[in-house]
């Protein structure tokens, strides 16, 4: 009788090129969310080359003009092409979105870290968490960018503080649940130094909830970046994100809807493409949901 | 006819009858008789089980061969009509009585939910019905127990109550699916006594799944043997026990611990590499305003332990023996006491001060599937002591490589990761990276008990050699008496955070003087039976 019960398989692994088309390809919603995606993030990427018309640049003559074949989705009131805008529009949008989730998950995850491995941070830490959790985001945001006045950087600055407490706390809980792991008590006993338990045994184990919870804020980033726009909180009117389009289209409702309705449109079905791109990641990482898969 | 009568059955995962998982099993029980099932992890016992119960998952759907219960095959019968015979005619006790239970309703209303959709009792003889089973399963104070939660109850009791919900409807049937394996010894023996008792008033079958041959040997009548998924070999107990008839069952019955202390070593050496003086630990709840009740887990442990010897502590759980293993290791912060380690008292140290002493004292945990980080290569795992201390990594790594052929894996595991290793193998390179630290004094809590009886064997094996060549001191922690038996020089047994007695091995399982340890050992399973060489002791010492 031999203990070779589970004979030594050699290491299956798969490449991420691999895994990513697996993700993609798991449902049509989800192909299709990635399909939009890539292409908003292209038309922002390549927006002078693509929009048809300068965003800045005033025409008085062709004011709240309906769509036609110079002014795709037509003008705004002071006459510049929307369908310019939107494309344009998309930059400041995509760059606070993807800023506003990479900042706030890497400094959460050190935040968290300390919490979940040290006794006194953790108190002090977590009572400032719960006192910043406690004032609604938007508020604190507005508040923020009233401090400092508008701009880029604070916009970024307001709209990313508001979400660390949150990426503190899943990180802190799973780095309680991990830290209790035998592996990580016998990486206590073999002397290994806390910064390097960290690392190698607990950050790994975040990864995961960690890229769900990045998309997660990456697409509120988007819409409350829109809502301190909308609110005449935002980054400079000249120029355009979604939100300012729409903030600044809504006193022109009656006459020409098209000014809200379009980069209201682009904002719900990028923000929902990135959630439904996020769900796909989270079922793809999570064993449980890959179980389910063989029932079917 | 017999009661439950199984012929060629087999099972198949995801309708694959290349692979599968049952592969032909024939079996029978008649009325009064108790089968038992016996194989290690895998061998599709448990499988057995939930076909007959009709309770297979969805992958396993794919069932040939026939399963006739009363002359009725369930394998065709529609699942209204499973349902049926379910409760009234054959009934199932799982494993783990705390999961089993629905914990937000009251235990005595579980059991009467049976009755409520098998009979048209009224509600008052429902209620005195369920009372009556409940006596008949030795609860005490029926009356409270019958408004109690399953969290106010303990891991026997819960059983009881499982056993009462399966027996409430005087089912010909009843499936037992390892009910003792997550008990202590002394509430496993009280349990198995009930389910013979019960079988003889009932006049019930009773199918008996277990790994442990001792309990075998206490409960069953006749034994089949599974080995991944292919029977073995049927024979009545005793001669199973006596004269087994495949290789499969003879290994494992010599692998079986047996409860006859090894016979003590010469000391030659009498250098202590780690004693305990008046160890504690003392758990206190409460914040700032209020002070709830402290918990005493360890109270004043005094060990010493022998280069190149083994110290076993044993006792059931809340015993307070992994709070000792986890204060000598300072895991945890001992209350009071001191610990040395070669010479130096570690317990009052800062975990900074402690660092350098780390290197003497390497531990071996229980979970083989937890105890390595799933993400990095082994060989990483191995080398992460010694490069805290300044080991060049290539040195290192060559010293993994020794290590892992040493425990008995090929050298080039290294860069293979946990997931590619059974449970034993995993077991083996935990010791081969405690191994990697070289040090004096090896913990092991409770490094064998989730391991099959036969790896068991084989990793303890590995671990008495490693001793012989090191000259390592063990500290080996186990509620299983027949593996202290079996390896330790000397043993302490714990209760309730006391030591209860402390000795040499023979003396204290051969002639034990306090009531606890004898208790402890007349509740072994399978303490009259020499299986490692086919024959009662009683039948050795003649």
């Amino acid at each position: 009788m031999t203990d070779q019960t589970a004979a030594i398989r050699p290491p299956g692994r798969v490449s991420p090129l691999a895994r990513t088309r697996e993700i993609v390809l798991s449902s049509p919603l989800v192909t299709i969310a990635a399909v939009i995606l890539v292409l908003v993030v292209l038309s922002a990427l390549l927006a002078a080359w693509i929009a048809p018309h300068d965003p800045v640049r005033l025409t008085p003559s062709q004011r709240l003009k309906p769509p036609s074949e110079t002014y795709w989705l037509g003008t705004d009131a002071f006459g510049r092409d929307l369908f310019s805008r939107i494309i344009y529009g998309g930059q400041i949008s995509l760059v606070v979105g993807v800023a506003a989730a990479i900042v706030a998950v890497i400094s959460g995850l050190m935040l968290g870290l300390l919490a979940g491995y040290i006794r006194w941070i953790d108190a002090v830490l977590m009572r400032m968490v719960d006192g910043l959790m406690a004032i609604p985001s938007i508020l604190l945001a507005i508040a923020i960018v009233s401090l400092w006045g508008a701009s880029l950087w604070t916009v970024l600055v307001a709209i990313t503080i508001p979400e660390v407490p949150r990426v503190v706390r899943l990180v802190r809980s799973l780095v309680l649940a991990a830290r209790e792991e035998p592996y990580v008590e016998a990486a206590i006993a073999a002397g290994t130094p806390p910064f390097l338990i960290m690392r190698r045994h607990l950050v790994p184990n975040t990864v995961a909830p960690l890229i769900i919870q990045g998309t997660y804020i990456c697409a509120s980033a988007i819409l409350t970046e829109a809502i301190l726009s909308f609110l005449g909180a935002g980054i400079n009117p000249e120029t355009p994100s979604w939100g300012n389009i729409m903030a600044e289209g809504r006193i022109y409702f009656q006459i020409n809807p098209g000014i809200v309705l379009w980069p209201g449109l682009v904002v719900s079905v990028a923000i929902l493409s990135i959630n439904l791109l996020g769900d796909a990641v989270r079922d793809a990482l999570d064993p449980r949901m890959a179980k389910r898969g063989i029932e079917r | 006819m017999s009661l439950l009568d199984i012929r060629n059955l087999r099972i198949a995962l995801n309708g694959a009858w290349d692979a599968e998982v049952v592969k032909g099993l024939d079996l029978s029980i008649e009325r009064g008789q108790t089968m038992c099932l016996v194989g290690e992890s895998g061998s599709g016992k448990s499988l057995t089980a939930l076909a007959t119960m009709g309770l297979l998952p969805p992958a396993l759907k794919s069932v040939a061969g026939s399963i006739t219960l009363k002359g009725e095959n369930l394998l065709e019968a529609a699942p209204a009509r499973l349902r049926d015979l379910r409760a009234t005619s054959m009934s199932m006790i799982f494993q783990e009585p705390m999961t089993a239970l629905n914990p937000v309703a009251r235990v005595g209303q579980q059991i009467e939910e049976v009755l409520e959709f098998h009979s048209d009792l009224s509600q008052s003889a429902r209620r005195s019905r369920v009372k009556e089973m409940m006596e008949a399963v030795h609860l005490p104070d029926v009356d409270k127990m019958y408004a109690s939660f399953p969290h106010q109850l303990s891991g026997g009791q819960r059983q009881r109550i499982m056993i009462a919900m399966a027996l409430i409807m005087r089912p010909q049937l009843l499936i037992a699916d390892e009910p003792t394996t997550a008990l202590d010894v002394t509430t496993q023996a009280q349990i198995l006594s009930l389910i013979r008792e019960l079988r003889e008033d009932q006049g019930s079958a009773v199918l008996f799944i277990t790994h442990d041959m001792g309990v075998v040997s206490e409960i069953a009548d006749d034994v089949t043997v599974l080995k991944l998924g292919e029977m073995m070999e049927t024979q009545a107990i005793d001669d199973l026990l006596r004269r087994p008839q495949t290789d499969y069952t003879r290994d494992l019955l010599r692998s079986v611990p047996s409860q006859v202390p090894r016979p003590p070593r010469d000391g030659q050496s009498n250098e202590v590499v780690l004693s305990t003086d008046n160890l504690s630990k003392t758990y206190s709840g409460g914040g700032w305003f209020s002070k709830s009740r402290e918990v005493k887990a360890a109270q004043d442990v005094s060990i010493s332990l022998i280069k190149g010897r083994t110290l076993g502590i044993v006792g059931e759980s809340g015993s307070g023996k992994t709070t000792v293993a986890r204060c000598i290791m300072r895991l945890i912060d001992p209350t009071s006491g001191k610990i040395n380690v070669g010479g130096t008292d570690i317990a009052m140290l800062s975990q900074k001060e402690v660092k350098p002493q780390r290197k003497k004292i390497q531990i071996v945990f229980q979970d083989p599937m937890r105890s390595l980080n799933p993400r990095i290569e082994i060989g990483q795992s191995i080398i992460e002591g010694p490069l805290n201390y300044g080991t060049p990594r290539d040195a290192a790594m060559t010293r993994a490589r020794e290590l892992l052929e040493l425990v008995g894996l090929p050298a080039s595991a290294v860069d293979r990761f946990p997931h590619q290793f059974s449970g034993g193998q995993r077991q083996r390179i935990a010791i081969a990276r405690a191994l990697a630290m070289d040090p004096d004094v090896l913990v092991a809590d409770e490094a064998v008990s989730a391991l099959d009886v036969s790896v068991q064997a084989q990793v303890l094996d590995l671990l008495a050699e490693l001793q012989d060549r090191l000259g390592l001191g063990i500290l080996f922690i186990t509620h299983d008496l027949g593996v202290a038996a079996q390896i330790c020089d000397d043993v302490l047994v714990m209760q309730h955070g006391r030591v209860v007695e402390y000795g040499r091995a023979g003396q204290v399982l051969g002639a034990p003087q306090q009531d606890y340890t004898k208790t402890l050992i007349k509740a072994a399973p399978g303490r009259h039976w020499d299986f490692a060489n086919f024959r009662p002791f009683a039948e050795a010492a003649e």
